[in-house]
């Protein structure tokens, strides 16, 4: 509060300057976003020399073209949902989800898990504090699932080297999932598999109350953002866009066919499979995600990979384990590793 | 000013938070030692949804972020 209750004096003395530099900052950013193109174009071709014709040549391509695309994507992507999440906070959506019947409750659950600013190592906190308030464990799970798994990197990332429709196939289907999944685990009614201290922690103390905030303050916190996130991940980033690149140029066409391809049955589930227990590689995976797909991999597929390593985790899984019994870790991760393998043979039927 | 306590399992974000909330201190020059707190109990105790946060005298100040020193300083001042 007092942060809060701080910063209109420091305002009045210089009008908006923070609004003002980030306004100008978008001007930027959309004019270097226009002139990367050509800019990109004449890197590689008149300054590098490179040509599409050889591997180093289409390698390098890849890279100077993506990379910057990407960077300067993600920066805005988180930004605004920096600043959007501003407007959420955990026990905003509590207070919501509290007393909802089930089925709206799951797809209400599901649309602020992605709104609401999240940390996976914060899940134990977060799952005390809705099942005490009597959000019903289902619908927790809805939320649960839709935080991790809908998240603004994989968004970026998918929007930059994908295009809009295959990063709005995964925003819509990992909703799907986090409803119908947590629908499910609703339906089994493992409430007694909840470990017994669950029950005994609530106490006197009063909550926290962030109190309301002003715009100056949104806007910092979506800057936080941008600096918390990209300032940690553009190294990832990089490094996947550069494996990317290796595979573009020297892995010959159709490589992937039989591994990864619709032929190959068996590959969604060995994709999920594989896919779980890594974790936070978000950011490096999807560009080599991005060049075994053109070598030949199906977009079910790689998309069920890309789902089980974003949204599911082995850390989160252990964080868990302090709050529920082993017989609901397993619901959880059978129904949503399921939800994952359907949306995988959907797509490499669909498409 | 008798307590400052950081909240979170230890996660990377936590460890964060402790170092700023630790240097505010010292470059506000205040008598008193920042404990970080990574028992679960504890944390849900004082009711906090999300990690890290911020406890000065048994008062939640703040939660799921990471402020800047400066912003600390101002929160602890």
């Amino acid at each position: 509060m007092s942060e809060a209750a701080s910063l209109p004096r420091a305002r009045s003395r210089r009008p908006h300057p923070l609004a003002w530099r980030i306004g100008m900052g978008l001007v930027a950013w959309v004019a270097l976003y226009a002139a990367l193109g050509p800019a990109s174009r004449w890197l590689a071709h008149s300054v590098l020399r490179a040509s599409a014709d050889t591997h180093l040549g289409s390698a390098l391509e890849f890279f100077i073209f993506d990379s910057p695309k990407v960077l300067l994507l993600l920066t805005l992507i988180v930004f605004a949902v920096g600043v959007i999440r501003s407007f959420f906070t955990p026990e905003r959506t509590r207070a919501i989800l509290a007393g909802k019947k089930e089925s709206v409750g799951n797809v209400l659950a599901a649309g602020l898990g992605v709104v609401t600013p999240f940390c996976s190592c914060s899940a134990v906190p977060l799952f005390l504090g809705f099942l005490t308030a009597g959000v019903p464990l289902g619908v927790t799970f809805s939320f649960l699932i839709a935080a991790p798994m809908v998240n603004e990197i994989a968004l970026a990332l998918l929007f930059g080297l994908f295009g809009w429709k295959v990063a709005a196939l995964y925003v819509g289907t990992g909703l799907a999932i986090a409803v119908v999944a947590g629908w499910v685990i609703g339906r089994l009614h493992l409430e007694g598999h909840v470990e017994p201290w669950v029950s005994a922690t609530v106490s006197g103390r009063p909550g926290y109350d962030a109190g309301s905030l002003d715009w100056d303050m949104r806007l910092r916190m979506g800057l936080e953002a941008v600096q918390g996130i990209v300032g940690k991940i553009w190294p990832y980033v990089l490094v996947g866009i550069a494996v990317g690149a290796v595979i573009h140029g020297w892995v010959p066409e159709n490589f992937m066919a039989r591994i990864m391809g619709k032929g190959a049955w068996w590959s969604v589930p060995l994709a999920v499979l594989i896919g779980v227990p890594m974790y936070s590689n978000a950011a490096g995976i999807i560009p080599v995600v991005q060049a075994l797909l053109g070598k030949g991999a199906a977009l079910g597929t790689v998309l069920a990979f890309m789902m089980a390593v974003i949204g599911l985790s082995l850390p989160e899984v252990i964080i868990l384990r302090r709050v529920l019994r082993p017989r609901l870790i397993a619901a959880f991760l059978g129904v949503v590793s399921g939800g994952i393998v359907v949306v995988g043979y959907l797509f490499n039927w669909l498409v | 000013m008798r307590s400052i306590e950081v909240l979170g399992p230890g996660c990377g974000n936590c460890r964060v938070l402790y170092e700023r909330t630790r240097q505010a201190v010292r470059e506000l020059g205040l008598e008193c030692e920042v404990e970080k707190i990574t028992d679960l109990n504890v944390i849900v105790g004082y009711r906090v949804m999300s990690t890290p946060a911020l406890v000065v005298d048994g008062q939640v100040k703040l939660a799921g972020r990471v402020p800047s020193v400066e912003q600390l300083k101002q929160l602890l001042s």
